[in-house]
């Protein structure tokens, strides 16, 4: 019984960490819909949402819901930025160029931020902006415990995706993004603005990066320029193993990959925490490219 | 076919000195086009000759060279292909491209996208599953599991929602059975002289493209080389031998 509730209190652990993974690899999956890009400067987002989060908290002393709105906006515009200097000129140029220009922002993000005049290189300590606090809970024997940062991930996540199915599925706008990611050019036939499109797919993938940086921080409060690289890629692979393109693939796929890693640190040893995510990715690659929810395989 | 609106018609669409190049290919060379209100203009000519850039040059999905393109007395030959769809452009694009994971209603819905008022957008819906009954029995099927001349009928229907002055169609009967061509001609024609709407028409099918226009150019590597009513047009010694081939 003591065991069972080990794995209990791991897999809700891996599940809070799988939420921050599914909100990025939404970028992901989402700016791939639509341009076909893996932009590998959105985990550097992610950074950007942790440190501005930052910022709001410890030099201005915001409210958490204010620095939630204040972090998501200005991530949304970063992102909005990045795709208008970025990629829009490269928007009919071969894919690859598209490919590496987004690692050329990706490292330029890093860099940058890691200017002692921009943020700092250094390792600084993110101020939770509340106590933790844990709640106990019993349930036939089995003893299992929830922090109030898990509740609120679980939470805010859980409204992020509804508001996000409801844009995509429900607005005009989000009938545009649809058309835009099945035939762009076709799309434009029906009087969709493609570039206004794209920005708002970017912005929304940014909020939503942004969002993730700071319940990230509050889980693990030790921020670093550096911290988007690794849960950049192990969204990404969220993301190909849910089925690059697909929302839902995204979010399921983003649970799968922090519950094996928080599972495989606690069970086996934490030393193979980021080489299992790579494992996944090698069997879904030889597998089932196409991910868990993909029915074919894009012509890139 | 006779021309119903005679030479007074005013002209919509006026293509001036077109030249559009992919890389160091030229597609299409010094093109000069006036098209009337309420005529179908079909464009025959081979594959490659240019067909297609021409149309997609027109809504702005290929870029020109050198040359403008004047919409309704607009210039548009910079113009973004959404505001020229808002303009009253609409085009069915060759191999139809529907989407075919989204349902019938929903890709005439996407038609519907520059209409920003939903009653109208109702309206014209009504006014299409009454063109095309076919699409009616169909609306909440996936549009991917509809046969080609029901999706061609899609496709025209949904280049209609947006309420076109003038729509271009790309191909119109590729790949379908002559029985089935024979019934989209006759919706283009059912379209034209119904609605009103003006018409560029681009065809391999010389001889169904003759027989449902008013007035048809035959197009021949970037160049126009003859243009002039479609009875003429279908007598020209050099047009029978090359592309209606008795």
């Amino acid at each position: 019984m003591e065991q069972a509730s080990y794995i209990l209190s791991q897999v809700i652990n891996g599940l809070q960490l799988g939420a921050v993974y599914a909100l990025i690899a939404l970028g992901y999956t989402m700016v791939y819909g639509i341009l076909r890009l893996i932009n590998f400067a959105h985990g550097d987002i992610f950074m950007l949402g942790a440190f501005i989060a930052y910022f709001l908290l410890s030099r201005f002393g915001m409210p958490i819901y204010l620095v939630f709105l204040a972090t998501m906006a200005v991530t949304a515009l970063a992102g909005y930025l990045m795709e208008k200097i970025a990629y829009k000129p490269l928007r009919n140029a071969p894919k690859i160029s598209l490919l590496i220009t987004a690692v050329g922002v990706s490292l330029f993000l890093e860099y940058f931020c890691s200017l002692k005049a921009v943020f700092t290189p250094d390792y600084i300590a993110f101020p939770r902006p509340f106590e933790v606090e844990t709640y106990n809970f019993s349930l036939g024997g089995l003893e299992f415990s929830f922090t109030n940062i898990q509740v609120l991930i679980f939470a805010i996540t859980f409204s992020a995706l509804v508001l996000l199915y409801l844009l995509i599925y429900r607005t005009k706008q989000g009938k545009a993004m649809r058309a835009v990611s099945y035939d762009r050019e076709t799309a434009a036939l029906m009087g969709i603005n493609i570039d206004n499109t794209v920005s708002l797919t970017f912005m929304v993938g940014a909020a939503l990066a942004g969002m993730g940086g700071i319940l990230y921080a509050m889980a693990y409060p030790q921020i670093n320029v550096f911290m988007g690289i690794m849960p950049g890629i192990k969204s990404f692979i969220a993301a190909v193993l849910g089925g690059i393109g697909i929302i839902h693939g995204a979010v399921i796929g983003g649970l799968i990959v922090g519950t094996s890693e928080v599972i495989v640190s606690a069970f086996l040893s934490s030393t193979y925490r980021d080489g299992v995510i790579f494992i996944i990715l090698l069997i879904v690659l030889l597998v089932k490219p196409s991910g868990i929810f993909g029915k074919r395989i894009d012509k890139v | 076919m006779t021309d119903p609106s005679g030479t007074a018609a005013p002209v919509i669409l006026a293509v001036n000195g077109l030249c559009v190049s992919y890389g160091i290919i030229r597609a299409l060379d010094d093109i000069n086009l006036e098209v009337r209100h309420g005529e179908i203009l079909s464009i025959i000519g081979a594959n490659g000759a240019g067909k297609s850039t021409l149309l997609k040059s027109l809504t702005g999905l290929a870029r020109p060279l050198s040359g403008t393109i004047s919409f309704n007395g607009t210039d548009i030959t910079a113009a973004r292909t959404d505001r020229i769809v808002r303009m009253g452009m609409s085009m069915v694009p060759e191999g139809r491209r529907i989407f075919p994971d989204l349902t019938v209603r929903e890709n005439l819905e996407l038609g519907g996208f520059p209409v920003p008022d939903r009653t109208v957008r109702g309206d014209i819906l009504d006014l299409i599953m009454t063109t095309f009954p076919r699409l009616k029995e169909r609306m909440k099927q996936h549009a991917g599991t509809l046969s080609g001349g029901e999706q061609q009928m899609l496709a025209m229907g949904r280049a209609l929602m947006s309420h076109p002055r003038l729509l271009l169609l790309d191909e119109p009967s590729m790949g379908l059975s002559p029985i089935i061509t024979r019934e989209i001609f006759s919706l283009i024609t059912k379209v034209n002289s119904e609605r009103a709407i003006t018409m560029i028409l681009v065809e391999q099918n010389a001889h169904m493209a003759l027989e449902h226009s008013h007035r048809a150019c035959v197009l021949e590597n970037g160049r126009i080389t003859l243009v002039g009513p479609s009875a003429d047009i279908k007598h020209d010694p050099r047009v029978i031998e090359a592309y209606l081939g008795v």
